[in-house]
């Protein structure tokens, strides 16, 4: 602490001295190989402003210690906590996708234990809801999916989710979970976690070896970034996965296969210079022929530069995974960490969340430094990070932001607004609205369709789907990158929140709406019913009032007024967006 | 403008994200008041454009889906017998001199001299997704990557990158997306058709989001002015990039939703005999719609036409769908001809592969024809396509090419080049790969899986 504020003054004084220019020491990146930067040298950004604002900001656990201290370093002040009402909202939708009850809500906020946060965040951890809502994300990045680009088949994209939700709801884990996804042998319907291997267009051990970094280590394993060298090194370990047919239909086994070869190198997508047009009719003329690439090692080597000498007999995919998940390797936990911090939060430490290399270096290394080292002291129990997260000052704080920390774009200083993702969206539109969707699949023949009330994020495979969730964004299954998922607001979306009959319809023929009116309440009380269900919190007195007056007004029938109000709270950027 | 932020690529994504109604958005949407939903295209894709090569200014692709037949359509074969032609043995001769069609198109035998009809169409696919996706993406689906299909590389270049201004989404399809094929790729969802859902056939055609049945204008205005005054965490968080970006896109939904645009889906603006010309099916009615979106410079309009997966009864079921093909597309020509819009249109119609030859008239299948990707038909129109052509060949039973064999990639390539889109022009993947939008520009494709670009017909 003493020596931060040494620093942090030795600094200024430099700064003041060089006129601000040329102190600014540039963080070289280490090399592809090493992989992981060491601690980066930050200068404050902003002139030291009043220490008062820092003042109020609440200390719950280290993580915030941490925060404090960067935001002061940087010289940006943390908004305010956030208010219970904002809060309830917040975790209920973060960790699993749903709003809280109106009942939930009145008994929440009118609670007095000071240690209402932190039990309302044990029960949602401890809910069902949490392992549908965390298994959709792992779904995607697993790209659990019957059919296109890869062909899971329908049965074993469900066996696959089922043993994925079960591996979150039970808490197993994390080393445990990789350890299973990585190196189970046997049957796609009996033996789920061999799916792993079955996601891939092409079942190159390259493609293998590349999606394994992305989703385990948060690295690109490509052209840009490593060797050829390198990434066949990696590819070396996932050489000897072999897969064949059974008697039933669609099955497939996969195992481990001692005589297997490397096939041939084939890059994703042949490197060619724009240019080198080879069409029939094209130039013929100019074409180069590509150089051709060196053989590739056939010893397996990791990216830290080790490699290893595996007896034949011995399956290289045990031998990757002891080095993957042993305690202290450079990914591992930094990975999942960073990756859990992004889904809460918006914004990775290191970001985005699935590009680690030392030339994108951590917003706070002490931060993710302390993730790590927690998540590895708990046994890898990655709900044991979930709570430190979510019972943080730093997760609680409020989305409005001052002068002095609006432009924060790349900090904590403020919880991040955005966009609801396209499933929870639908879901707690269905929720507010007592209504369900339809989602049903064209591929493969025979058609796939969902009982109804099932919600979206529990969809187990991604070729499962609907207009909403496409128009929403959701992510296709394609690829594992975070990217993947899209949730910016666009005017195609906004007219179907507006004015499609699919939400007109929810709301008209909503039950919950005909008793309000059925049961005489006065306009008040139906007012705050509405609020409480819609917005998770009381209607404001002006609120009251304009919703009392619209309610009041002889233009419409009064069920018609309900449905504007309701309609109208749908649609406000406090539903639509997460704050 | 300065785009220099989209070369880092720490930020490619995030920019490409932003570009399509976020942050930058909503930074440059003073200057661009119609662009909020518009993307910059990534800095290499716009550079070295050559000049349009053609005059195509949009494309209506009729997606016929399923596969249908190519003998009992464009390639019909009178001396294979009855095993193939079933009752379709009388093919009609059309207004262009050699050139005959299936008996069950009568109205497009008179329009023959404003189409071609490409017979040698191959890609020996007969999967349904692979071959959607070859047939429209010109590529194999290998090597971990999605790539777009031509609509959305077309909404990518013609949209509101390349110029287009109007408020009505650059890429329409009418009335369904194709569910099987996600059209859009890697350019993820910003590039993904407006389906318009409902039914154009129907009064209104209450097309999804713009067009409601039962909302009166008034009580619309009302509805908006109270949601504005509930709006009070808007008010407070107004300088929030992403809350900005909501509001916008909410503004720009009602211009669509209470302004002059959507009248392009009121049919009832159209005369009567006109749209008995077209069929009073929902198939016809699409035809009229299409005519009037690139009549208002929609430069992508895609109808989902289904039902020709035709494994049973196949006979009974082309005699109901065939006349209304023949009289929404047949109207659909002559009417854009008649607009003088032919000429910068291409009207592109077929599906994923055609049907066996051979029927199989044995139980269950009762007459059926199945899935067929070694020799197939499409018809292509306008946009700087020749009319009352043949490309291409099959044999006397129409199960293999018999000369000038076109693939995908080459039907695809010609429609590119007709609308000036460069073939070396980068197409901004999420992860800064070198992608081109012709499968050419980097060897993809090897000769033998290329018959060349249709300079016959160009």
């Amino acid at each position: 602490m003493k020596s931060k504020i040494i620093r942090y003054l030795l600094l200024i004084f430099l700064l003041a001295l060089y006129g601000g220019a040329g102190c600014v020491q540039e963080n070289s990146g280490a090399g592809a190989s090493s992989g992981i930067s060491s601690v980066s040298k930050s200068v404050p950004r902003h002139p030291p402003c009043d220490p008062v604002l820092f003042k109020s900001f609440k200390i719950n656990n280290r993580i915030d210690e941490i925060v404090l201290d960067k935001l002061k370093e940087n010289g940006v002040p943390p908004s305010e906590t956030c208010t219970d009402a904002v809060f309830i909202r917040r975790v209920y939708l973060d960790t699993t996708g749903t709003l809280p009850s109106a009942e939930t809500v009145r008994s929440f906020l009118s609670g007095t234990d000071p240690q209402k946060r932190r039990i309302l965040i044990d029960k949602l951890l401890a809910q069902d809801e949490f392992a549908d809502y965390w298994a959709m994300k792992w779904g995607d990045m697993l790209r659990i999916k019957a059919e296109f680009p890869s062909n899971l088949w329908p049965q074993a994209a469900q066996a696959y989710y089922r043993w994925v939700r079960e591996s979150i709801r039970t808490n197993m884990p994390y080393d445990k979970f990789v350890r299973k996804l990585l190196c189970s042998s046997g049957s796609n319907f009996h033996m789920a976690p061999v799916n792993f291997y079955r996601a891939f267009q092409d079942r190159h051990p390259r493609q293998i070896a590349e999606n394994v970094s992305l989703l385990f280590m948060g690295v690109r394993l490509n052209e840009q970034n490593y060797s050829e060298q390198q990434i066949m090194g990696m590819a070396a370990f996932f050489a000897k996965v072999a897969y064949k047919n059974t008697d039933e239909w669609k099955e497939e086994i996969v195992y481990f296969n001692p005589d297997a070869k490397m096939p041939d190198p084939k890059p994703a997508v042949p490197a060619a210079k724009a240019g080198e047009l080879k069409a029939s009719d094209a130039a013929k003329s100019g074409a180069q022929t590509a150089p051709i690439p060196p053989p590739p090692p056939l010893k397996p080597s990791t990216l830290d530069g080790k490699s290893f000498d595996i007896p034949a007999e011995s399956d290289p995919r045990l031998v990757f995974t002891d080095w993957l998940t042993a305690p202290g390797n450079p990914w591992f936990a930094k990975n999942i960490c960073n990756r859990i911090w992004f889904w809460l939060l918006g914004r990775g430490i290191i970001h985005e969340a699935d590009d680690i290399r030392s030339s994108n270096p951590p917003w706070s290394p002490e931060l993710l430094a302390f993730l790590e080292e927690e998540l590895v002291k708990n046994k890898y129990n990655m709900r044991h990070v979930y709570r430190l997260i979510l019972n943080s000052n730093t997760y609680q704080l409020s989305s409005k932001t001052m002068s002095l920390n609006s432009s924060d774009a790349d900090g904590f200083s403020h919880y991040r607004i955005r966009r609801l993702d396209a499933e929870p969206l639908v879901d707690i539109i269905c929720q507010v609205t007592s209504s369900s969707e339809k989602y049903s699949s064209n591929i493969p023949e025979p058609f796939t369709f969902l009982p109804d009330g099932i919600r979206a994020v529990a969809i187990a495979d991604g070729s499962i789907s609907s207009p909403f969730l496409e128009l929403f964004g959701r992510p296709s299954r394609n690829t594992s990158y975070e990217s993947e998922r899209i949730s910016v607001p666009s005017p195609l979306q906004s007219q179907h929140m507006l004015n499609s009959s699919h939400i007109q319809k929810k709301i008209q023929q909503c039950k919950f709406f005909q008793q309000l009116l059925a049961d005489k309440k006065d306009n008040l009380k139906i007012i705050e019913e509405l609020y409480l269900r819609i917005l998770s919190r009381f209607p404001a007195e002006s609120e009251k009032a304009t919703a009392a007056a619209y309610l009041a007004s002889p233009k419409r029938k009064p069920i018609e007024s309900i449905h504007d109000v309701a309609w109208a709270l749908i649609n406000t950027k406090e539903f639509i967006l997460k704050h | 403008m300065d785009f220099k932020i989209f070369d880092s690529p720490l930020t490619r994504r995030q920019a490409l994200q932003c570009g399509l109604i976020g942050t930058a958005g909503i930074l440059f949407s003073e200057m661009l008041p119609f662009r909020a939903f518009a993307a910059e295209p990534a800095a290499a894709a716009a550079i070295d454009l050559p000049p349009a090569f053609g005059k195509a200014r949009a494309v209506i692709q009729i997606w016929l889906w399923g596969g249908p037949s190519h003998l009992d359509t464009f390639d019909p074969k009178p001396g294979a017998g009855q095993d193939y032609c079933g009752p379709y043995n009388k093919p009609i001769a059309t207004n262009v001199d050699g050139i005959q069609i299936c008996q069950m198109l009568p109205l497009l035998a008179k329009q023959a001299d404003k189409y071609s009809l490409l017979r040698g169409m191959t890609h020996g696919n007969n999967g349904h997704e692979t071959a959607a996706y070859l047939v429209q993406t010109g590529r194999k689906s290998t090597g971990g990557l999605v790539f777009p299909g031509i609509g959305a590389i077309v909404s990518y270049f013609k949209g509101y990158n390349g110029g287009y201004k109007g408020m009505l989404p650059p890429y329409i399809t009418v009335t369904t997306p194709q569910g099987r094929f996600a059209e859009s790729g890697f350019l993820g969802s910003a590039y993904k058709p407006f389906a318009t859902g409902s039914d154009p056939n129907k009064e209104p055609f209450a097309v999804e989001g713009i067009i409601s049945e039962n909302i009166s204008e008034m009580r619309q205005i009302e509805r908006r002015a109270l949601l504005g005054d509930f709006d009070s965490f808007a008010r407070e968080s107004a300088g929030n990039a992403t809350v900005r970006a909501l509001e916008k896109s909410q503004e720009q939904a009602y211009s669509m939703i209470l302004g002059e645009a959507r009248k392009a889906f009121i049919l009832s603006e159209e005369k009567s005999e006109q749209r008995d010309l077209y069929g009073r099916s929902k198939f016809g009615q699409s035809c009229l719609v299409a005519r009037r979106l690139v009549e208002r410079g929609v430069p992508y309009v895609t109808i989902n036409h289904g039902g020709w997966d035709t494994h049973k009864e196949h006979f009974s079921r082309m005699n109901k769908m065939l006349p209304e093909l023949d009289k929404g597309l047949a109207t659909l020509l002559k009417d854009l001809s008649d607009h003088g819009l032919l000429d910068n249109t291409i009207v592109w119609v077929g599906g994923e592969f055609g049907r066996t030859p051979k029927i199989d008239w044995d139980q269950p299948w009762n007459g059926g024809r199945g899935h067929y990707g070694k020799a197939f038909s499409h018809l292509v129109a306008g946009g700087g396509f020749k009319g009352g052509k043949i490309v291409g060949e099959t044999d006397g039973k129409g199960e293999n090419v018999s000369s000038r064999p076109v693939y995908p990639c080459d039907l695809l390539g010609s429609m590119m080049e007709l609308l000036g889109i460069d073939p070396k022009a980068k197409l901004p993947h999420p992860q800064g790969r070198d992608i081109f939008v012709s499968p050419f520009a980097a060897n993809e494709i090897s000769a033998k899986e290329s018959g060349g670009l249709l300079r016959e017909i160009m």
